[in-house]
């Protein structure tokens, strides 16, 4: 660990792009978090060293694999993280079999298993369902790759049973609201504006049939007209109420209330 | 009352049944509900069937069999297009959260113990919690072991999400080089490598 490599900026947006960069095993403090958060645990750890050193995990070098673990916990255990107990075990596992290796074998204990035998076959089995996840996560799914085709069933009587009628006194409410808000826009010269009813229906019809979702029911009100303008919104709602052409609803008693236009026969 | 109807009449009604329904449906679903007051015999009804799957073969969306029973899909070459329509994109899973699904589908049933050992590392409980909440997976029983231990399974759902029929239908399972490792452990030269 020399200064000038801890002093090397490291990107390290992704996990990825940071284990292929180093070297060696030296990590940037900055960046082990980073990496050791990428890895699903001490078998993951252990396959990406035996990959990154193109070693036939069968053909498993204990000794360097021990070392660079080694290095691994100790860095760990420098940045003070908490240090997952799994990758601890790995490495006494290591030590151990890499002690094993070293003694001479009994003639005696024939039966003796290669001590790296048990280590292997948990590595190989880890791999496996590593590569299994990956296939499963490949398979076409349903909102990522497949959509589901269905139809709907047309039945207008229960769509409108499902949607609570307005009460009046709600809509006068929320008419108040609108009036006590337009007050504070009134301006105190006063032009003859004929503001028509009729006029203002359509107005209404036409921003409805503009928007495919309900509009909500402040949204129609022009703040600018003053009081005689909210008035004549208020009317032509009412009118438009009256002929059918809109629908007005209102899911809870004191939410906003919406209007959208009555789907024809 | 049973009542009969014309083979067309019966591909009409598999067809929309199958369109409106809001799972898959299958034939038993059917001769519950739609079919309940018509005659038809289990090869009438599967020949209605291969009928509709036919008559989609050229279109957009397809008749397929899934876990549960039958649904209408979009083909899934046209999925990039499709995807356009939402703007949330699916969900990605975390490797451990695959790793885990991976881990029972292939194993099931299986513990809980059982998955932290092959993977090496402690199952969150939030992983688990999500694969049961998705009902993807289920608790099938339990391990006569110390701690009774729940057995976990793959549900028809999971099967659903993946369009699957059954468990047969996931990718084989990686190979192990068990072969290599007997000659391994079998040849006395092969040891650690000089350093």
């Amino acid at each position: 660990m020399t200064e000038q490599q801890q002093q090397t900026p490291l990107a390290f947006l992704k996990g990825e792009a940071v284990l292929e960069k180093p070297e060696d095993l030296y990590i940037p403090p900055d960046a082990l978090q980073v990496i050791l958060e990428s890895f699903e645990g001490p078998l993951d750890l252990l396959l990406y060293l035996i990959k990154r050193h193109k070693l036939d995990i069968l053909e498993l070098p204990i000794l360097s694999i021990t070392q660079q673990y080694v290095r691994y916990v100790e860095m760990m255990q420098e940045m003070q993280l908490e240090l997952a107990g799994e990758y601890l075990v790995m490495a006494a596992l290591l030590a151990q079999i890499k002690s094993r290796l070293l003694l001479p074998k009994h003639e005696e204990l024939e039966e003796e298993e290669d001590p790296r035998a048990e280590l292997v076959r948990r590595l190989q089995e880890y791999e496996q369902f590593k590569q299994a996840a990956e296939n499963l996560d490949k398979i076409p799914r349903v909102d990522r790759d497949i959509f589901i085709a269905r139809a709907l069933i047309e039945d207008a009587n229960d769509n409108a049973d499902s949607l609570p009628d307005v009460e009046l006194r709600e809509l006068l409410l929320a008419m108040s609201e609108v009036m006590a808000r337009a007050k504070k826009f009134e301006h105190h010269q006063i032009s003859a504006e004929a503001l028509s009813t009729r006029e203002r229906m359509s107005m209404i019809l036409q921003y409805l049939s503009e928007n495919p979702n309900p509009v909500e029911f402040s949204v129609l009100f022009s703040m600018e007209e003053g009081r005689s303008g909210v008035v004549v919104t208020f009317i032509a709602m009412l009118e438009l109420l009256k002929e059918q052409l809109i629908a007005i609803v209102q899911v809870n008693i004191g939410s906003a209330i919406y209007l959208s236009l009555k789907l024809q026969e | 009352m049973t009542r009969r109807v014309s083979d067309e009449q019966l591909v009409e009604l598999v067809e929309a049944a199958i369109f409106v329904a809001d799972k898959p449906l299958s034939k038993k679903h059917m001769k519950e509900t739609v079919l309940q007051e018509i005659s038809v015999s289990d090869r009438r009804l599967q020949q209605a069937i291969e009928t509709i799957s036919e008559h989609y073969q050229t279109r957009g969306i397809k008749l397929v069999e899934v876990g549960t029973g039958y649904r209408f899909q979009a083909c899934p070459s046209l999925s990039p297009w499709l995807n356009m329509l939402w703007q949330e994109k699916a969900p990605k899973y975390s490797r451990a959260t695959l790793e885990t699904l991976a881990l029972i589908a292939y194993r099931q049933p299986i513990t809980r113990g059982e998955i932290e050992q092959v993977r090496g590392v402690t199952v969150s409980s939030n992983i688990m919690k999500s694969l049961l909440e998705r009902q993807w997976i289920k608790v099938v029983g339990h391990k006569e072991v110390p701690g009774k231990p729940a057995l976990y399974a793959t549900t028809k759902l999971f099967l659903d999400y993946f369009s699957l029929t059954g468990l047969d239908g996931l990718p084989k399972l990686p190979e192990l080089q068990s072969e290599k490792l007997d000659q391994m452990l079998n040849d006395p030269s092969v040891r650690e490598p000089s350093e």
